[in-house]
C-alpha cells in the first residue's frame, strides 16, 4: 500500500520527543467481567489522541484507570507510565501528587464536577493551591487569569459566582480552567462536550485547542462523536468491546480504515453535508455485553466481512501501514476493496481517499439505492391539504416565587409565535438547541387543547373547537414517539401490552395477531411480545415505541428526538426504519431533534427554532446548502464533520455567549445579542432595525421559494461546503 | 437489523405465516405464570390454603366444639382425647384455636387487602388529579392520621356485636391506610411526569384507565409489601383489641383473646399458648412468602428465573 499523503498539515506531533504517557497492555476487571482488555497507546507532548467508541466500549474506564480513580473492586493489570513513572499499583499519596499537577481530567457533566457550595473562583484557586506554594490572593489572581484564558467574560466578577449561576458551557470552561491550572502535561477529557449544544460545543472545543496551545499539554479526548475527533485529534484509537480495534493517524483512520467496525461506524453516521440521497448503513446487531463476549473477534457477529476464521481467535493488532494498526484478519481485503473504488475517482488525495471510504460502502447497493432515492423524492413531493398547521402558537409559563403565597415574578416565553405546516407525506424537522422551545411546541400540539394564543389545526380541525369524540378520533391519527425509549415504555408492561394499548384504547379487538404483525414490521420477532422492555437494547426499545405508534395506522407521527439516546451504529438502523416506513405507509412526520445531521437525512423540510421563534424554515436542501439566517449559519458551521481534512480547513462561525433566558428575551430580533452579523457586518443605522423590530419569517432568495428566514438582513451563505457531487 | 423495502412489503400483508394464533402474552398471564413458577410463592400459597382448610374443616375432625367444656379435664396437657390439651375452663385448645383462626385469618387478610386498596386508590387519585380532588383527599387522609385510631376503635367496639365482623374489618382497615396513601400520592405525582404516562395520555387513554393500567402496577412493589405487612398488623391490632376485651367478644374467640389468656398460663401449661402463637407465626410467614413471590412476579427487573 502507498504511504499516507496528508495534504493539509495537522499540528504535527513531535514524534521525536519521549511520550508523556505510555500505556501498555492495560486491563481492568470488575469481578470476573473484563471491562478493558489489552489497551496500549502512547501520547506525546502537544498531541491530541482521540479515543472513540460506543457506550460500554470501555473508554471511560480506561480514562479512570489512568487517573487511578477506579473503585477498589476493580482489578487493574498492565502498565501506565507517566514520564516513565509507573502509575498502576502506585500508592494514593503518590497519585495525589500527580493528579491535577501532571495530569488532570475534564468530566462529562460539568455540574456534578463542580462543588455547588463554593464559588467557582475559589474552586480553581484551590486547585492551584493544592500543588503550588502561593498565597490565597495569588491563587485567586491566577484563577481569574485562567477564567479569562478560557474565554469567560468579566472573569473577575464571574469568579465570585457559584456554579449554578454558570451555564453549561461556562461550567465546562471553568472545568477546563481548573484542569490546566497547574500546567499539566496530560489532560484527559471524558466526553467534555456531550452534554452541550453544538454552538456551545464549538466554543468549548476552541477553548480546548487554545488550552493545548498555551500549555503544550497532551490531550486524550474521549468521545463517541467521530466529528469532534476529526477536527481536534492527531491520532485516533477506536475501541470496541473493551479493546482497541484500530489505531492510527486521523487521516488513516477516517480515509483508509482497515477494521470493518470503523468502516461501519463511519458509514452509519448521518452527516450534515450529505442528504437523503445516501441511505445510512447501520451495523447489524448491538455491541456485546462484556460479560458474554462472542468467541474469536468480538465484532464477528456484526461484521459484514465475517468468515469462519474470525471465530477461532481474537485477532491481534496488525500493522497495516506506518503507525496504523487494525485488529482484523481481513484488513488486506478491506484495503483492496477501497483501493479498487478509489481508482475511478479524481480529486485531491484526501478528497479521493475520503470518497473511497464512502464509495466502498455504497457500491454494492448502488442500483437499489437509486430506486430508493427516487422513491424518497417522490414521497417528498408535497401534496394535498396540510395534516398539521400551526399558526402563531404561544406558550408562556409563569415564574412563581414564594412558598405559601405564590406571586408571579415573571413570565417564561417558551414558545413565542411559531407557525409552520406539514403536508401529507412530508417530514418537517424542527431543530434547535436545548431551551429553544421545540419540545414545548410539540407538547402543545399533542395536548390538542386551545393554545394560549394562535391556532393549531390538525387534519383540518381547529384544536380550540374540538369535542371529546373528535379529539379521540384525532388522537388515533396522530401518534407520538418519545426520546428515551425506556422511559416512554411502561416498565411493568409486557411488550405485547405496550403495543396493544392503543388498539385497546380505541376499541380494536384481535390484538395478538396485530401485535405480532407490528413487531415484525419494525424488525423484531413476534416471540418478543412476552418480554419486558428492559430486556431489550436501546435500539430495539425504540422500535417497540415505533411499533406502538404505528399500531393504529396513524397519518401523522410526532417524533421527539427519537434517536438521540441511541448509539451511532444503532441510530442509523432506526433512521432507516423511519424512512422506509414513511415511504411505505405514506406517513407524515413532525421530527423534533437537536441533531441537524439526523434531520438532514430524514426530513423534507426543516424549521430552525431559536428562543421560542422560528429563525429559518425551508426545504432541507435549501436550508442546509444555503442558510440565510445568521443563526442557522452558525449552527450548521458548528457541527463537526467526520472528515478530518475538511474539518481542518473549515471556517467556523463561532457564536459568543449563551442562549439568553427565555424570561427576558432581547428586544427586537431575539438573536441580535449573539448575532455575528449584527456585531461585525451591520452599520450603526442598520442595527437600529434589529433592536427595534422583531423580524417575521419572510421568503428569501430569487426566485422566492419555500425558504424563509426571520432576519432583516438575510443573505444566503454556504457554510457546510458540500463536497462536489462525485457520483 | 436493517429492513429492506421488499421485506417491509412482505410483512405488511396481513397475517404472519407459519405461526398459529398464539395466546396474547399479556401482563396478567405473564405475572400468573411467573408467580406459579416461583417456589416460595407456591409454598406460601400452599401453606395458606392448608391454614384455611385447617381453620374451617379442622373442627369437624374433633368431637369438641369451642363452646364445649370438659369438666373432667382442666388444664390438661395434650392427650388422645384433647389433641392440643385443655384450658383452665376445660375448653378444648384444638377447637378453640381453630375457631380463633377462622376469625383472625379472615379479619387479617381482608383488613390488609381493604386498607392497601384504599391507600392505593386514594393516593393515586390524589396524586393524579391535582386541584380540588387532591386537596379533599389529602385533607381526609390527614384528618384520619391525627385521630387516635385506637381510641375510636375502642369506643366503637360495643357496636361490633355478633355478625358484624365485616364492619369490624372495615373499621380496622380504615385506620391502617393513611401513611401508605401519602407515599402512593407522592410517587404518583412523580410517575405522572414520566414519558410512558404522557404517551398513554396522548394516545387517548382515559385518566382512570391510566391509573389502573400504568400507575398502580408501577407501584405494585410498594403495595404488595404494604399489604403483607398489613396482614400481620391487622391480626395483631385485632389481637390487641381483643386483648383489651373489645372486638371479638366471648364466648367467641380469636387469636388475640387466646394469646392473651394463654400468655398467663404459658409458663406452666405451654400448650395453652404455643399452639396459637405458632399458627400465627406460620400464617404471617406464609403471607410474606406469597407477597414476596407476587412482588417478584410483578417486577420485571427481578433476577429470579421466570
Amino acid at each position: 500500500m502507498t504511504p499516507a499523503t496528508t495534504p493539509e498539515t495537522a499540528p504535527a506531533p513531535t514524534s521525536a520527543s519521549a511520550p508523556v504517557l505510555d500505556v501498555r497492555d492495560l486491563g481492568v476487571c470488575f469481578g470476573d467481567v473484563p471491562a478493558v482488555r489489552g489497551v496500549s497507546f502512547e501520547v506525546r507532548p502537544g498531541e491530541v489522541l482521540g479515543v472513540v467508541g460506543e457506550s460500554g466500549s470501555g473508554k471511560s474506564v480506561t480514562a479512570s484507570a489512568i487517573m487511578g480513580l477506579l473503585p477498589s473492586s476493580a482489578r487493574v493489570s498492565g502498565s501506565v507510565r507517566l514520564h516513565g513513572r509507573e502509575l498502576v499499583g502506585a500508592r494514593d499519596k503518590e497519585l495525589n501528587a500527580l493528579r491535577g499537577r501532571a495530569m488532570s481530567m475534564v468530566f462529562q457533566d460539568p455540574l456534578s464536577a463542580l462543588t455547588p457550595v463554593y464559588r467557582v473562583g475559589d474552586q480553581i484557586a484551590e486547585a492551584v493551591r493544592v500543588h503550588q506554594r502561593v498565597t490565597k490572593e495569588q491563587a485567586m489572581v491566577k484563577a481569574v487569569s485562567l477564567l479569562d484564558l478560557v474565554g469567560i467574560p468579566h472573569p473577575a466578577e464571574r469568579a465570585l459566582a457559584f456554579p449554578h449561576e454558570f451555564s453549561g458551557g461556562m461550567r465546562q470552561r471553568a472545568m477546563i480552567a481548573m484542569a490546566i491550572a497547574n500546567d499539566p502535561d496530560l489532560v484527559i477529557c471524558d466526553e467534555p462536550t456531550t452534554a452541550l449544544d453544538v454552538t456551545i460545543q464549538a466554543q468549548v472545543l476552541e477553548v480546548l485547542k487554545k488550552a493545548r496551545d498555551e500549555t503544550g499539554a497532551a490531550i486524550i479526548m474521549i468521545t463517541h462523536d467521530l466529528g469532534v475527533v476529526a477536527g481536534l485529534a492527531d491520532r485516533v484509537l477506536v475501541m470496541y468491546a473493551g479493546r482497541p480495534v484500530e489505531v492510527g493517524t486521523v487521516d488513516d483512520v477516517y480515509y483508509r480504515p482497515r477494521m470493518p467496525y470503523t468502516v461501519g461506524l463511519l458509514r452509519s453516521i448521518p452527516r450534515v453535508d450529505r442528504g437523503a440521497q445516501r441511505r445510512l448503513e447501520p451495523i447489524e446487531g448491538s455491541p456485546p455485553s462484556p460479560a458474554a463476549l462472542p468467541p474469536g473477534c468480538p465484532f464477528g457477529p456484526r461484521c459484514p466481512l465475517h468468515v469462519g476464521a474470525c471465530d477461532e481467535a481474537e485477532p491481534p493488532l496488525f500493522e497495516t501501514g506506518p503507525g496504523h494498526l487494525a485488529a482484523c484478519i481481513r484488513w488486506e481485503d478491506e484495503a483492496a476493496s477501497q483501493a479498487e473504488t478509489a481508482v475511478s475517482e479524481t480529486g485531491t488525495a484526501a478528497e479521493e481517499a475520503g470518497t473511497a471510504a464512502e464509495e466502498a460502502g455504497t457500491r454494492p447497493r448502488a442500483p437499489a439505492e437509486a430506486g430508493e432515492a427516487e422513491e424518497a423524492k417522490e414521497a417528498a413531493v408535497p401534496r394535498g391539504e396540510p395534516v398539521l398547521r400551526v399558526e402563531g402558537l404561544v406558550k408562556d409559563y409563569p415564574l412563581l416565587r414564594g412558598a405559601v403565597f405564590k406571586r408571579r415574578v415573571g413570565t417564561v416565553h417558551a414558545v413565542a409565535g411559531v407557525s409552520f405546516a406539514i403536508r401529507e407525506g412530508e417530514t418537517l424537522g424542527l431543530v434547535g438547541e436545548s431551551g429553544c422551545g421545540k419540545t414545548t411546541t410539540l407538547l402543545e400540539i399533542l395536548e390538542l387543547a386551545r393554545p394560549q394564543r394562535g391556532r393549531v389545526v390538525v387534519f383540518g380541525h381547529d384544536t380550540a373547537r374540538l369535542g371529546p369524540a373528535e379529539r379521540m378520533a384525532i388522537r388515533r391519527d396522530m401518534q407520538v414517539v418519545f426520546q428515551d425509549p425506556l422511559a416512554s415504555l411502561d416498565p411493568r408492561m409486557t411488550v405485547h401490552d405496550v403495543v396493544a394499548e392503543p388498539l385497546r384504547t380505541h376499541g380494536l379487538g384481535d390484538t395478538g395477531r396485530r401485535v405480532a404483525e407490528l413487531l415484525t414490521l419494525v424488525g423484531l420477532e413476534p416471540e418478543h411480545a412476552e418480554r419486558y422492555p428492559q430486556d431489550f437494547s436501546g435500539g430495539q426499545r425504540q422500535r417497540i415505541g415505533i411499533a406502538r405508534a404505528l399500531a393504529l395506522e396513524p397519518r401523522l407521527l410526532v417524533l421527539d428526538e427519537p434517536v438521540s439516546a441511541l448509539d451511532v451504529s444503532i441510530q442509523a438502523g432506526v433512521i432507516n426504519l423511519l424512512a422506509s416506513l414513511k415511504a411505505r405507509l405514506g406517513l407524515s412526520y413532525l421530527f423534533v431533534a437537536h441533531d441537524l445531521a439526523v434531520v438532514r437525512h430524514i426530513a423534507d423540510r426543516v424549521a430552525v427554532m431559536y428562543l421560542g421563534r422560528i429563525a429559518e424554515i425551508g426545504s432541507v436542501d435549501a436550508v442546509y446548502d444555503a442558510p440565510a439566517h445568521p443563526y442557522t449559519q452558525a449552527l450548521l458551521s458548528a457541527i463537526p464533520l467526520p472528515d478530518p481534512a475538511r474539518e481542518r480547513s473549515r471556517r467556523r462561525i463561532l457564536l459568543e455567549g449563551d442562549l439568553p433566558s427565555p424570561a427576558h428575551p432581547p428586544s427586537g430580533c431575539r438573536f441580535r445579542t449573539r448575532c455575528p452579523k449584527f456585531r461585525t457586518v451591520l452599520t450603526e443605522d442598520e442595527r437600529v432595525l434589529c433592536v427595534e423590530a422583531e423580524p417575521d419569517v419572510l421568503p428569501v432568495g430569487e426566485p422566492a421559494g419555500d425558504q424563509g428566514a426571520a432576519c432583516h438582513y438575510a443573505e444566503k451563505l454556504d457554510v457546510v461546503q458540500p463536497r462536489r457531487n462525485s457520483r | 437489523m436493517t429492513l429492506p423495502e421488499e421485506e417491509v412489503a412482505e410483512e405488511l400483508t396481513p397475517g404472519v405465516p407459519g405461526r398459529g394464533p398464539r395466546r396474547a402474552p399479556s401482563r396478567g398471564r405473564v405475572v400468573v405464570r411467573r408467580f406459579l413458577r416461583s417456589r416460595q410463592g407456591a409454598a406460601g400459597l400452599a401453606v395458606l390454603v392448608v391454614m384455611f382448610l385447617l381453620a374451617f374443616a379442622g373442627p369437624l375432625l374433633s368431637p369438641w366444639s369451642y363452646t364445649d367444656r370438659d369438666f373432667t379435664a382442666f388444664l390438661q396437657p395434650p392427650s388422645a382425647s384433647h389433641w392440643f390439651g385443655t384450658l383452665q375452663t376445660g375448653a378444648d385448645v384444638y377447637a378453640v384455636t381453630l375457631r380463633g383462626m377462622q376469625k383472625s385469618l379472615i379479619v387479617g387478610l381482608l383488613a390488609a387487602l381493604v386498607s392497601t386498596a384504599l391507600a392505593a386508590l386514594v393516593g393515586a387519585f390524589a396524586g393524579y388529579f391535582p386541584g380540588w380532588a387532591d386537596r379533599t383527599l389529602t385533607w381526609l387522609t390527614d384528618l384520619l392520621l391525627v385521630l387516635p385510631a385506637f381510641l375510636i376503635l375502642a369506643i366503637m367496639s360495643p357496636v361490633f356485636g355478633e355478625g358484624t365482623w365485616a364492619l369490624f374489618v372495615l373499621m380496622l382497615s380504615l385506620f391502617l391506610w393513611m401513611v401508605t396513601s401519602k407515599i402512593v400520592r407522592s410517587m404518583t405525582v412523580s410517575l405522572k411526569r414520566r414519558e410512558f404516562i404522557q404517551a398513554a395520555r396522548f394516545m387517548g387513554v382515559r385518566p382512570v384507565t391510566i391509573i389502573f393500567r400504568h400507575v398502580l402496577p408501577n407501584l405494585s412493589s410498594l403495595l404488595i409489601v404494604d399489604a403483607t405487612l398489613n396482614v400481620s398488623a391487622a391480626i395483631l391490632t385485632e389481637t390487641s383489641l381483643s386483648y383489651f376485651g373489645f372486638g371479638i367478644q366471648p364466648p367467641d374467640v380469636s387469636f388475640g383473646t387466646l394469646i392473651a389468656d394463654g400468655s398467663k398460663t404459658a409458663v406452666y401449661a405451654p400448650w395453652t399458648f404455643w399452639f396459637v402463637a405458632g399458627l400465627l407465626v406460620v400464617t404471617v410467614l406464609a403471607v410474606n412468602l406469597v407477597g414476596d413471590a407476587l412482588r417478584d412476579a410483578f417486577d420485571p427487573t427481578s433476577t429470579r428465573p421466570r
